[in-house]
C-alpha cells in the first residue's frame, strides 16, 4: 500500500519592535540576563499589560503580505499554564478572534536543476495571531536560572492548514515566510536567535484515504534544515510503523538533530487544559480600513513578484535572480544600477552576484559598509562597452574599485589599464599568431569557425589582455582571407 | 492640642495647616501617637514606618513654608490598604506568599497621591488578596471593629475602615471588588466610595478580579472622601481599562448640586429580603429624611438581583485563579523550604500550599473549575451573560431615577468567627454591594444610624461616572445629621 504524509506547520515569528508587546521595556537580544525587565515583564503584583501598537502594525503587515483577511476586531485571551519561563503563568494570546484569518503562502519547490525555476504553489494558512513570548530557562547541574529578557517580546504564530506533504514543501514554506518577513521589515527571522521557531504536525495515511491519520506534533526543530530533516524522518518512521501494521497514537515527539532521529516527548493524555478566557486587562482592538490601507502601502514588492519582474523586465537568468532576490538590499542595489542601464542589466547582475558578493564575503563586509555604489558598477559596465577595457580586465578593475572606492575610469587611469597600442600593433600580433599557429589556420580554412578562437587567445596573450576582442576578430579574418 | 487632631476631618486639618496652627509633622506625630495608643486593640495596620511618614511630613512643611502647598491633601496622612504598590514599602496583600515582598514601583494612584503632597501612612490590613468580608482571612492578624472589639470591621478593606474609624488615619485608600470598601465603611461608621470602573487606574493594585476591582477613598466625611477621590482619579495609559473622561470637581459638587430635588429609586429586591430589620430601620429613616426635603421616590425593579452573588463568584474566582497564578515561588514570592529542586511543579505545589490561606485556595480552585474545558460555557460564559443582564437592569432603572438608595449591608458588623465555618453565609453579606461591581457603576456608603449599637450605612448607587451626584447626595444627608462626629469609645 502507498502512503502519503499530511503536514501542517505552526511558525512562531518575533516581531521586531523597540519595546515589548505589553510593556514599555526595551525588546532585544544579547543583553545581560534580566536586564530588559520592568514590573509588567516580571509579573509583579499590580502590573498591567498595555498593547504596543507597533506590534499590531507588524502583524497586520505580515498578515496582509501573506494574503490574510484582517477582521474589524480581534481580542485577547489568557492561556493558563504554569512554567517558570512565564512570568504570570498565563500567556496573553488570541484564542477565537485572531488578528489575521486565512491567507496563503506562495512557495517554490526545487527545479530540475539549480538554473531552472521550480514549481510554485500556494500553501493555505488557517490564521496568524499575536501573543507574548516567554523567558528562557538555563539549566545547570544543580539548578536552573531563568532570564526574562525575551519575555513579552511580540510573537506571532502563523498556523498553516494541513496542506503540505513533504519536508521539502515545509522547507520551502519556511523559506518563503522568512523572506517575506525580512522584506516587510517585520522580523529578521534569525532562527539561531529564536526569532523564528517552528513546530510541525505530521500524519501519514494510505493514499486515497480521506481522513487524516493520527497527528504527531514534532518539536525542537531549530533550523529550516532541521524542519526538513525532522519531517522527513518522521514521515519515514510513521510509514514504516503503518506498514508493519502498527497504529500511530497522537503524541508529541521531539527532533534530535545530533542523533538525526525523533523521540517521544509526551502522550496525548498529558495534554493541558489551558482554561482560555478573555483577558480582562485588555480591550479588544478595532481595525479600520484607514489602518489597513496605511499598512498595505508600507508593504514592498514581495520576493516572488520581484523575481518574476526581474526575469521579465531585465531578461535576467533565473540563477542571477535567485541570488539577488532573497536579499532585498542587494536587489535594490542592483535595480538602482539596472534602471540607468537596462541594456546592461545582465552584466550588472553578474557583477553583483559574482564579483561583489565574493569581495564582500572575502572582506567580511556588508553591502552598506562597502565602498561600492551602483555608480561604480555603471562606470565599469560603460568602460567595457566602450571597449576601453576587456571583460577580463574589468574583473581586476572591480577589485580595485572595491578596495579604493574609485570609479572605473580612475582605476583604469591610475593602473594604466587603457590599451596603449595602436591598430598597427594589433596587426603585428595577429600576424605573429597566424605565423606561429599553422594548425588552427588550416582548420579555420576548412570551415571550423571555432579555430579562430585559439588565435584570438594568442593575440590576447600577446597584448596581456588589453586588446579588444571585438577589434582583433575582424583583423584576423582580414589577414586570413 | 494634638490629642484632638486625630478625629478632625482632613478638610479641617487642611485649614489648620494652611493657617499654620499646626504643622504636618505635628499632625503626623499625632496620628502616629494615636495609632500606637489604640492599634494593639484595633489591629488595623500590618505595618507602618513612622520615620518615613515624618520625613514625608517634613517635606510637606517645607513646601508649605515656601508657599508651595500642593493642595488640600498636602501634609495629610493617608492610610494605604496593603494591596497597593508603594515603592520601597512592603506589599503583602495580607498573604504569607508575599510576606517578604517590597514593591519596587508606585501604583498610579499612589503616584497621584504623592503629587498631591499627602503623607503615605502605613500598610492597612485586609482579607488576603481582598477575598473576604470580615478581614478574618488575613494571614497577618485579625482587625477589630473599633465600635465593638469582638466584632469584625467588615472587609476586605477592614483595616482601612477601622483605622479611619479609630482615628488612626483621617482618610485611607481601599479597594472594592464586591463591596470591599462600602461594607467595611458601613460596619465601622465611616464613608466609603467605590468609583465607576475605569475612573481610577488599577496599575499597582494587586489584582483580585480585574474586571471588578476598583481603588476608592474612605474617610469620616463625604467631603474628605471627595477630596481623596479627586487626587486619585483620572485616565492612565498604563491601565487599558481606565477611562478617558474628564475628571469633574468632586468636592465642588457639594455646593454645585446643593438643594437639587433628586429622584431616587428603591429596588424592591433589596428591601424585600433584608437580613435583619435593624439596618433597614436606619435606612428607612434616611429615606424619610430625603423625602422630607422634597426628593422624589420610585419603586424600581432590578430583576436579576437574585443571580448577582452567583454571577460574581464565578467571574471573580475565574479571574482570580488566573491573576494569582503569578505567585508561584519562582521569582519574588514565598518559596517552600522543602521541594524537589528538579521539579518546578513541586515548587509550585509546596509554595502555594504554604503561602495561600484557605479562602484564597477555595477561590482559586473554584475559578480553575469554572474555566475548565467542558464547564466554561455552563459557568463562565453564562455568568458573563447574566452580568450583562444585571448591567441592563441598572441602565433601565437609571432611565427613570438619578440614583438608587439601599442598605449597604444586610446586617451590622458580626462577631468574629461567625461565618468562618460557613463561607457561603459570608458571601451573602455582599448581596447589596456586588451588583454595582458587576455593572461597573459607583456606590457610596454613608453612616445613617445604628443597629444593635453598631453603625450601619446607607448605600447610594449612581450612574456611571456620576460620582459627583453621590458626593452631593451623601453630603446632603451627612450635613443634616451628626453621625460623622460620632466616634467609637476606645
Amino acid at each position: 500500500m502507498e502512503y502519503e504524509a499530511v503536514i501542517g506547520l505552526e511558525v512562531h515569528v518575533q516581531i521586531k519592535t523597540e519595546s515589548k508587546i505589553f510593556s514599555g521595556s526595551r525588546a532585544g537580544y544579547g543583553y545581560e540576563p534580566n536586564e530588559l525587565v520592568d514590573p509588567v515583564v516580571m509579573g509583579l503584583p499590580g502590573s498591567l499589560p498595555v498593547m504596543n501598537k507597533a506590534a499590531l502594525d507588524g502583524i497586520i503587515k505580515a498578515g496582509l503580505a501573506l494574503n490574510c483577511d484582517i477582521p474589524d476586531t480581534c481580542k485577547w485571551d489568557r492561556k493558563n499554564y504554569f512554567y517558570p519561563d512565564s512570568p504570570n503563568n498565563y500567556q496573553i494570546t488570541q484564542y477565537d478572534q485572531p488578528i489575521c484569518d486565512g491567507g496563503f503562502v506562495e512557495i517554490e519547490l526545487e527545479g530540475e536543476t539549480r538554473a531552472v525555476m521550480g514549481e510554485h504553489r500556494k500553501v493555505a494558512l488557517t490564521r496568524i495571531h499575536l501573543e507574548n513570548d516567554v523567558g528562557k530557562l538555563n539549566h545547570f547541574s544543580e539548578d536552573s536560572l531563568v532570564d526574562y529578557n525575551r519575555a513579552f517580546t511580540p510573537l506571532m504564530e502563523i498556523v498553516s492548514e494541513p496542506d503540505m506533504h513533504s519536508g521539502e514543501e515545509a522547507f520551502a514554506f519556511l523559506t518563503a515566510i522568512r523572506q517575506t518577513m525580512i522584506y516587510c521589515g517585520v522580523s529578521d527571522c534569525d532562527m539561531e536567535k529564536g526569532q523564528m521557531r517552528a513546530d510541525a504536525n505530521i500524519s501519514v495515511r494510505p493514499v486515497g484515504q480521506k481522513e487524516l491519520g493520527a497527528k504527531i506534533e514534532l518539536k525542537n526543530l531549530n533550523s529550516i534544515t532541521g524542519v526538513k530533516n525532522g519531517i522527513e524522518y518522521e514521515i519515514k518512521r510513521q510509514t514504516q510503523e503503518l506498514k508493519k501494521g502498527r497504529t500511530i497514537t497522537q503524541a508529541t515527539w521531539r527532533w534530535d538533530a545530533d542523533q538525526g532521529r525523533t523521540e517521544l516527548m509526551r502522550e496525548k493524555e498529558d495534554a493541558h487544559d489551558y482554561r482560555y478566557f478573555p483577558d480582562p486587562d485588555l480591550m479588544p482592538v478595532r481595525i479600520d480600513d484607514e489602518w489597513r490601507n496605511w499598512i498595505r502601502a508600507e508593504i514592498p514588492e514581495l520576493p516572488f513578484d520581484k523575481q518574476r519582474r526581474f526575469m521579465d523586465e531585465y531578461a535576467l537568468p533565473y540563477t542571477i535572480t535567485s541570488v539577488l532576490v532573497p536579499d532585498r538590499v542587494l536587489s535594490d542595489f542592483f535595480e538602482t544600477a539596472a534602471k540607468q542601464a537596462p541594456q546592461s542589466a545582465q552584466a550588472l547582475g553578474n557583477y553583483v552576484t559574482n564579483d561583489l558578493l565574493r569581495e564582500l564575503s572575502e572582506s567580511s563586509q556588508s553591502l552598506a559598509d562597502c565602498r561600492i555604489t551602483p555608480d561604480h558598477l555603471l562606470s565599469l559596465v560603460a568602460a567595457v562597452e566602450k571597449g576601453t577595457i576587456t571583460k577580463q580586465i574589468a574583473k581586476d578593475v572591480f577589485v580595485e574599485m572595491f578596495n579604493s572606492g574609485e570609479l572605473a575610469e580612475a582605476v583604469i587611469d591610475r593602473k594604466g589599464l587603457k590599451p596603449d597600442f595602436d591598430e598597427d600593433q594589433v596587426k603585428v600580433w595577429c600576424q605573429e599568431a597566424i605565423d606561429e599557429n599553422p594548425r588552427p589556420i588550416e582548420d579555420f580554412k576548412s570551415g571550423n569557425e571555432k579555430a579562430l578562437n585559439a588565435l584570438l587567445g594568442q593575440v590576447m596573450k600577446k597584448s596581456r589582455g588589453k586588446a579588444n576582442p571585438q577589434a582583433v576578430n575582424p583583423m584576423l579574418r582580414s589577414l586570413l582571407s | 492640642m494634638s490629642q484632638d487632631l486625630h478625629y478632625k476631618s482632613a478638610a479641617a486639618l487642611a485649614s489648620l495647616l494652611d493657617s499654620k496652627e499646626i504643622s504636618s509633622v505635628e499632625l503626623t506625630q499625632a496620628i502616629i501617637d494615636r495609632t500606637q495608643a489604640v492599634d494593639d486593640r484595633v489591629n488595623a495596620f500590618n505595618s507602618f514606618d513612622a520615620e518615613d511618614a515624618l520625613s514625608q511630613a517634613t517635606q510637606s512643611d517645607e513646601r508649605r513654608s515656601q508657599g508651595g502647598a500642593l493642595g488640600p491633601l498636602d501634609g495629610i496622612p493617608v492610610g494605604i490598604k496593603d494591596v497597593l504598590a508603594v515603592k520601597g514599602q512592603p506589599l503583602t496583600c495580607s498573604s504569607k506568599i508575599l510576606e517578604n515582598f517590597v514593591s519596587p514601583y508606585d501604583a498610579t494612584c499612589i503616584e497621584n497621591l504623592k503629587r498631591s503632597g499627602a503623607v503615605l501612612w502605613g500598610r492597612l490590613n485586609m482579607d488576603e488578596f481582598a477575598m473576604g468580608s470580615s478581614t478574618e482571612n488575613s494571614a497577618t492578624k485579625t482587625t477589630s471593629n473599633p465600635w465593638n472589639l469582638d466584632c469584625v470591621p467588615g472587609g476586605s478593606s477592614g483595616g482601612s475602615a477601622a483605622a479611619v474609624s479609630a482615628g488612626e488615619a483621617p482618610i485611607a485608600l481601599g479597594s472594592d471588588t464586591g463591596g470591599s470598601i462600602r461594607q467595611p465603611a458601613s460596619h465601622c461608621g465611616v464613608v466609603g466610595l467605590k468609583p465607576t470602573y475605569g475612573r481610577v487606574s488599577r496599575y499597582g493594585l494587586a489584582a483580585f478580579a480585574s474586571s471588578l476591582d476598583q481603588v476608592g477613598p474612605m474617610g469620616r466625611t463625604v467631603q474628605d472622601v471627595a477630596e481623596l477621590l479627586q487626587a486619585i482619579s483620572g485616565y492612565d495609559r498604563r491601565d487599558s481599562t481606565s477611562y478617558k473622561i474628564d475628571v469633574p470637581d468632586f468636592p465642588g459638587a457639594i455646593e454645585r448640586l446643593k438643594g437639587k430635588k433628586w429622584i431616587f429609586g428603591l429596588p424592591k429586591e433589596y428591601f424585600a429580603q433584608a437580613g435583619s430589620a435593624a439596618p433597614l430601620a436606619a435606612v428607612e429613616e434616611a429615606i424619610a429624611y430625603y423625602r422630607s426635603i422634597g426628593c422624589e421616590f420610585k419603586e424600581i425593579s432590578l430583576p436579576h438581583t437574585e443571580y448577582a452573588v452567583a454571577t460574581y463568584y464565578i467571574v471573580a474566582t475565574a479571574e482570580a485563579s488566573s491573576n494569582l497564578a503569578r505567585y508561584d515561588g519562582i521569582r519574588y514570592t514565598h518559596r517552600a523550604e522543602a521541594f524537589d529542586g528538579k521539579d518546578s511543579v513541586d515548587i509550585y505545589h509546596q509554595s502555594r500550599a504554604e503561602g495561600f490561606g484557605e479562602e484564597v485556595k477555595r477561590r482559586v480552585i473554584l475559578g480553575t473549575y469554572v474555566l475548565s474545558s467542558g464547564y466554561y460555557d455552563a459557568y463562565y460564559l453564562k455568568a458573563q451573560k447574566t452580568r450583562t443582564l444585571i448591567r441592563q437592569d441598572f441602565e433601565n432603572a437609571f432611565q427613570e431615577v438619578d440614583a438608587i438608595l439601599a442598605p449597604t449591608s444586610p446586617n451590622p458588623a458580626f462577631k468574629k468567627g461567625t461565618h468562618t465555618e460557613d463561607p457561603l453565609s459570608m458571601y451573602l453579606s455582599d448581596i447589596y454591594t456586588i451588583s454595582a461591581n458587576l455593572a461597573g457603576i459607583p456606590g457610596l456608603s454613608v453612616p445613617c444610624g445604628y443597629a444593635d449599637g453598631l453603625p450601619v450605612g446607607l448605600q447610594i448607587i449612581g450612574k456611571p461616572f456620576h460620582e459627583e451626584d453621590l458626593v452631593a447626595i451623601g453630603h446632603t444627608f451627612e450635613s443634616a445629621h451628626s453621625y460623622c462626629d460620632e466616634h467609637p469609645d476606645l
